[in-house]
């Protein structure tokens, strides 16, 4: 059980927003963790990929800053045992390459610029996950 | 100087996902299990951050350019094709199964947590793996110009 969080989920909701409308005003990109990730590991673009850094570095800053405001580091609970996770991890790799992006690229910054193409694929990946935790949680019962 | 601005760009984006709890996957798996332990919390996360990035990108999107690039890289295909819709089938899945997303993994990694950090490994193993494929297919990095309207 995880309690219902409607204003921290919110709050939580406007910064990614805010993020995602900053990226674009400064460097006219999508806040896509996908393409960034993406990008920095695999294909490093020439002379582009310090801003990409800067930004991978302030997003894993993020639990630290929350942790020096609120006193606790926030927690992550992981009902899901390891081999799920290294199976979950490769799936969702290969799904978000081919897919071209997830939550933050396409379900946020595609769907708020009315991309066809994003409201697709979100319709598509939400289903999926909802799906497939139906289907662990209440066919297979894991 | 852009990198530190950036820099904290992506701060707000994980103090973002960490507050609403996207970084938490005993909280996103139960938003997906309607018919179980149910937490509709992650709709108000993408409910506040659509609303914001709609109204956001509105106004800076008018601009003739953003600040420190030439130009805008906002994807202008509107093709849906099999890589897009395949591709987020098999991401769902694979959400659905580990709990986390990119977006919700990556600030996870400041807590230093092993699970993220197994899951991260996992997803760059996969990104890497699905790069091995015919050219077609591959991930295309949108480099489409956003002619100012």
């Amino acid at each position: 059980m995880t309690e219902f969080t409607p204003w921290a989920s919110l709050l939580g909701g406007f910064l990614i927003g805010a993020a995602s409308v900053l990226l674009m005003l400064l460097k006219g990109r999508v806040m896509g963790a996908t393409g960034i990730l993406g990008a920095t590991v695999f294909d490093r673009p020439k002379g582009d990929t310090a801003w990409r850094v800067a930004l991978l570095l302030g997003m894993i800053s993020g639990p630290a800053v929350v942790a020096l405001t609120t006193g606790s580091w926030p927690v992550i609970e992981v009902p899901v045992s390891t081999t799920a996770l290294v199976i979950g991890g490769l799936i969702v790799g290969v799904g978000v390459t081919f897919g071209s992006g997830c939550t933050s690229g396409h379900g946020v910054c595609g769907m708020a610029r009315l991309s066809p193409r994003s409201i697709a694929a979100t319709a598509t990946f939400m289903t999926a996950t909802f799906a497939t935790v139906f289907v662990i949680r209440h066919v297979i019962g894991g | 100087m852009q990198n530190p601005a950036i820099y904290l760009i992506g701060l707000v984006f994980g103090v973002g996902i960490t507050v609403s709890g996207m970084a938490n996957p005993a909280k996103v798996l139960n938003f997906f299990d309607v018919f179980g332990t149910w937490d509709p919390s992650l709709a108000f996360v993408m409910g506040g951050a659509l609303v914001t990035a709609f109204i956001g990108y509105r106004v800076v999107l008018k601009r003739p350019a953003p600040t420190f690039d030439p130009q805008f890289y906002v994807p202008t295909s509107r093709q849906l094709d099999m890589p897009l819709i395949a591709g987020s089938v098999v991401f769902g899945i694979g959400w659905g199964i580990s709990g986390f997303c990119p977006g919700g993994a990556l600030p996870a990694l400041g807590t230093l947590n092993p699970s993220v950090v197994i899951f991260t490994a996992a997803l760059l193993a996969g990104m890497g793996l699905a790069r091995i494929v015919p050219p077609r297919l591959t991930f295309k990095f949108p480099t489409s110009k956003r002619r100012p309207t």
